[in-house]
């Protein structure tokens, strides 16, 4: 089953490992979050923060930690994927330690390093532990397990905000619904790679649509069902369509069936007309969608997402710049689900086009491992993974830009929340693992270069290696 | 598999696509709707992050701006609040801004053009200049010698340098400290219903904001009509006219208060105030002869702006004889500003030329530079020259020898022109005192100084109530605070 990386190979094959690119890359993500702290502070006291060589200091020590670990457990990983999260995760430091100075009685940025820290030592731990990811396939029934079991326990917690996602332990609130992505994404890589020929190719035809037997696709809708209802139950309505996008996604890719991904989207449509017009939070949402400016019209003020448009339209092409504009007007939600507002606002059009752009190439470097791999699960493992980014990204981004109606989730590493920062540096830890995996040199492999993938159909039997390149 | 790989690859590329689409829209197509939504606050928060150009008297700023430290950082103080509310007007967080603040906000609040260092800056850089400061034209002592001769009565007073047409005083009493109503909350609120409730109506203008009937001053305009209109060749000649006046097309007869009206001339009717030979010479120049006097005072104007609108004072210019009569005295409909019967002296004592009244002599930027300057520019011809020596003549004697006598001032040549003006329900208000005046050092070759001066609410004792009486002293502090001043 596991073929491992230490293979002795022939040196004419080696591949350029790219750690130089890496480190360099990151020294220049390191120093573009100095930047945006110290320029915060000259916008705001006309003098750099005292505590900015602490903050390059410490988001540079965890960045070199990172990449040694990288460097000396994962040699042939992306480069790409290591620096694009310190950026960002420097960056969403830099823009919560702006909006702190707006509410002197609530300070989230140090919380956030300790959380940032946290997360890159569990990135650490996982770069450094697992040595390959198909250990996690054996692990599958486990990780659904304890999904279910981290996103059942909030239930028993009060709600925060109208949702009851959070437990609150010791001052210190998480969200299992985070982690439960990860687990949720190994299980159904797992499952579906063990099982894709069986959903592809047995059962009955209904039209142009091939159903697969009960018996293979049973369980898998059964956990669907039960993770997406139990998000539901908890008003976490942003995980909810996330878990449902991940997993029209991931049946997709495995099967190949066109016919899911529109099953997928009739459910979809389905659900969200029913849930929108009869759950009163999501109503309110929706509402607030079609007529941002409701409230304004009745006499109210501006409501959350009108004020979140203000922000959007004050930042214009170049934006306010840094710590000169005026989110902090969004209210309760401005550092955790509204925070690319304050980056629409202070860093503009342009701005924000290079964030969706990073978050675009950590998805593509995600899918580009998936595409190299030649392993179903690492393959769907990775699809599933970076969809997971990608998914939650146009998710929050076009609700709190008015494209789609809002649902509260986090912004991948620039908004305030713990768990949330953890969960995506987990998610960074296993795509460099599956990238380390996909671009090493395999023996036997014939070598057409790191971009180009083996283009093969997949053998039904999963573990052996029958390379049969084109 | 790979195919489908890519295929949902492509699905994210969809999703990306979608949202730099929509983050244009947002950002750049509908931008300039949602910046100038109402509720978007961002203007307010920009317009109070700095501090606000003072209004000056002289070299002395009555103004300041301190830093809350909240959200609308800047709020606005003033020095002698009461004193130059009707000058300063109030620039609040709450309910805006008035008179001076709001005619040269842009300047105080820094988004004026002329502040800014090249065309368009502040369109390229999105930058706003520093606020620059309003130097008004008001001298400190004229305004205050007429505040402190109102003492709190109802009134008001407004003085103008007759030859510039830069206004000297603008006194509204009584009067209110603009600072009350500066920031935000329930404190400003509570000061605003109390201001409004208040029966003496402290944030009136009165000076440019309120009309009152003018009385017998406006008899200075019916002797100008009469005079340039050529039916009084001799001021000092007898006139035909009957006391008291029967109104012409009516029973209704209109009487004097002084004694000798009877055929008495131009010149002792407006010595000693007679209703009867005023009105009747009102009659004789007609009305449209009239309307156009009234009019080369500054009457029927609906744009004077100094530069806070002025309250436009009224002659009729549709009437019957008997009200056209009435109208020639200052009665009827005819209804003037302190400001209006100011322009009146002040036109008489600049021989008939009519300076634009103005209240703002320069604005500077930040730094003191002087970046725009108030010329003097000529409203109107009011009269003929030689119309306006004998208006000059006349309104002396009013002051030496007749009813003004209380505004003489020693070694000053002060004419002057006393108004008692009837109001309400059959005349049963209290009387409005008047007094219009002007004053000229002798070794000065320019008038000073004119004045108007209206007390509301003069006395207890209706009789005692006369522009003589109530006015003049006021009038007269005002011209000797202005006469100390010129020269």
């Amino acid at each position: 089953m596991t073929a491992t990386t230490a293979d002795a190979r022939p040196p004419e094959l080696r591949l350029p490992k790219r750690r130089g690119v890496e480190l360099s890359l990151l020294i220049g993500a390191v120093l573009i979050s100095v930047y945006g702290y110290a320029s915060v502070g000259l916008a705001r006291n006309d003098a750099v923060p005292p505590d900015v060589a602490g903050y390059g200091a410490g988001l540079g020590l965890l960045a070199l930690l990172a990449h040694l670990a990288v460097r000396l457990r994962a040699p042939y990983a992306d480069p790409l994927l290591l620096p694009i999260a310190v950026l960002l995760n420097g960056l969403g430091l830099v823009l919560i330690y702006r909006l702190d100075l707006e509410t002197p009685r609530d300070q989230a940025a140090t919380t956030q390093l300790v959380w940032s820290t946290l997360g890159v030592a569990f990135f650490i731990a996982v770069v450094v532990l697992l040595r390959d990811h198909r250990l996690l396939q054996r692990y599958a029934y486990l990780s659904v397990a304890t999904a279910l079991v981290l996103m059942t326990v909030p239930i028993f917690f009060p709600a925060v905000n109208g949702a009851k996602i959070w437990i609150r332990v010791a001052g210190f609130s998480f969200q299992p619904g985070e982690f439960a992505k990860i687990l949720l994404a190994v299980f159904f890589a797992a499952y579906l790679a063990a099982n894709r020929n069986a959903l592809a190719y047995t059962g009955r035809r209904i039209w142009r649509l091939q159903l697969p037997t009960g018996r293979v696709l049973g369980p898998i809708v059964a956990i669907w069902l039960l993770s997406v209802g139990v998000l539901v139950l908890e008003r976490d309505l942003g995980t909810s369509l996330l878990f449902f996008g991940l997993f029209v996604i991931m049946l997709y890719v495995a099967t190949g069936r066109t016919g899911w991904i529109a099953v997928g989207l009739l459910l979809a449509a389905a659900g969200a007309f029913v849930v929108g017009s009869l759950e009163p939070h999501v109503h309110s949402r929706v509402q607030d969608w079609l007529d941002p400016y409701a409230s304004i019209d009745a006499g109210l003020g501006a409501g959350q997402l009108a004020q979140s448009l203000f922000a959007f339209a004050a930042g214009g092409m170049l934006g306010t710049g840094l710590g000169l504009g005026h989110s902090i007007l969004i209210g309760f939600a401005a550092k955790s689900d509204f925070i690319l507002a304050t980056a629409g606002e202070e860093l503009g059009l342009a701005g924000l086009t290079a964030i969706f752009l990073l978050y675009a190439l950590l998805v593509a470097r995600g899918y580009r491992a998936g595409l190299a791999l030649r392993d179903p699960f690492g393959r769907l493992l990775s699809i599933g993974l970076a969809s997971i980014l990608a998914l939650q990204v146009f998710v929050i981004a076009g609700g709190v830009m008015g494209l789609i109606p809002l649902t509260g989730m986090a912004m991948p590493f620039l908004a305030q929340g713990g768990s949330s920062v953890v969960t995506n540096w987990i998610i960074v830890a296993l795509l460099i693992r599956v990238s380390a995996e996909a671009r090493a040199p395999h023996p036997g492999r014939t070598e057409t270069g790191v971009i180009a993938p083996i283009v093969e159909e997949d053998p039904p039997d999963i573990g052996h290696h029958r390379g049969t390149g084109r | 598999m790979i195919r489908c790989i890519r295929r949902a690859a492509a699905f994210c590329l969809l999703l990306l696509v979608a949202l730099l689409v929509n983050a244009a829209r947002v950002q750049v197509f509908e931008a300039d709707a949602l910046d100038s939504n109402p509720a978007n606050r961002r203007t307010t928060i920009e317009r109070y992050d700095q501090p606000r150009g003072n209004i000056l008297v002289g070299d002395e700023s009555v103004t300041g701006s301190k830093d809350t430290g909240e959200q609308l950082a800047y709020e606005r103080t003033y020095r002698h609040g009461p004193l130059y509310a009707p000058v300063t007007g109030y620039a609040s967080q709450t309910y805006g801004t008035t008179l001076l603040e709001n005619a040269e906000d842009g300047v105080l609040s820094g988004t004026a053009a002329v502040l800014a260092p090249i065309p368009l800056w502040g369109d390229l850089t999105h930058s706003r200049q520093p606020g620059g400061d309003v130097v008004t034209t008001v001298r400190k002592a004229v305004q205050r010698a007429g505040y402190e001769g109102l003492a709190g009565r109802r009134g008001a007073v407004a003085a103008l340098d007759p030859q510039t047409g830069a206004i000297l005083a603008l006194v509204s009493s009584p009067s209110y400290d603009p600072e009350r109503l500066s920031g935000t909350g329930s404190s400003v609120t509570d000061a605003w219903a109390e201001l409004n409730r208040s029966a003496g109506k402290p944030m009136l203008n009165r000076a440019i904001r309120q009309t009152y009937p003018p009385g017998s001053t406006f008899k200075i305009v019916t002797a100008a009509a009469a005079l340039d209109a050529g039916v009084v060749e001799d001021p000092d000649e007898e006139t035909d006219t009957p006391s008291p006046y029967v109104l012409p097309g009516t029973t209704t007869t209109l009487p004097d208060e002084a004694r000798g009206c009877e055929n008495a001339s131009l010149a002792e009717a407006i010595r000693v105030s007679c209703n009867t030979v005023m009105a009747h010479l009102g009659v004789e120049v007609g009305l449209k002869g009239m309307v156009r006097a009234a009019g080369r005072f500054g009457f029927n104007d609906d744009d004077l702006k100094i530069p806070s609108h002025v309250a436009r004072s009224d002659f009729d210019t549709d009437m019957s004889d008997d009200q056209l009569a009435q109208s020639s005295i200052g009665q009827f409909d005819t209804t003037a500003t302190p400001l209006q019967m100011a322009m009146v002296a002040a036109a008489v004592a600049n021989g008939g030329e009519l300076r634009y009244p103005h209240l703002v002599d320069r604005v500077t930027d930040h730094d003191g530079h002087t970046v725009r300057r108030q010329g003097s520019d000529t409203y109107r011809r009011a009269t003929e020259p030689e119309t306006a020596r004998r208006l000059q003549r006349m309104m002396v004697d009013v002051v030496e020898n007749g009813t003004g006598a209380n505004a003489a001032i020693d070694g000053v040549r002060v004419g002057g022109k006393t108004g008692t003006a009837q109001h309400g329900v059959d005349n049963t208000g209290t009387p409005y005192a008047w007094f219009i005046s002007w004053a000229q050092n002798p070794d000065s070759g320019r008038p000073a100084v004119a004045v108007a001066v209206v007390v509301e609410d003069a006395a207890a004792d209706r009789a005692d109530v006369s522009g003589g009486g109530n006015a003049a002293p006021i009038a007269r502090a005002v011209m000797e605070a202005a006469l100390a001043e010129s020269d």
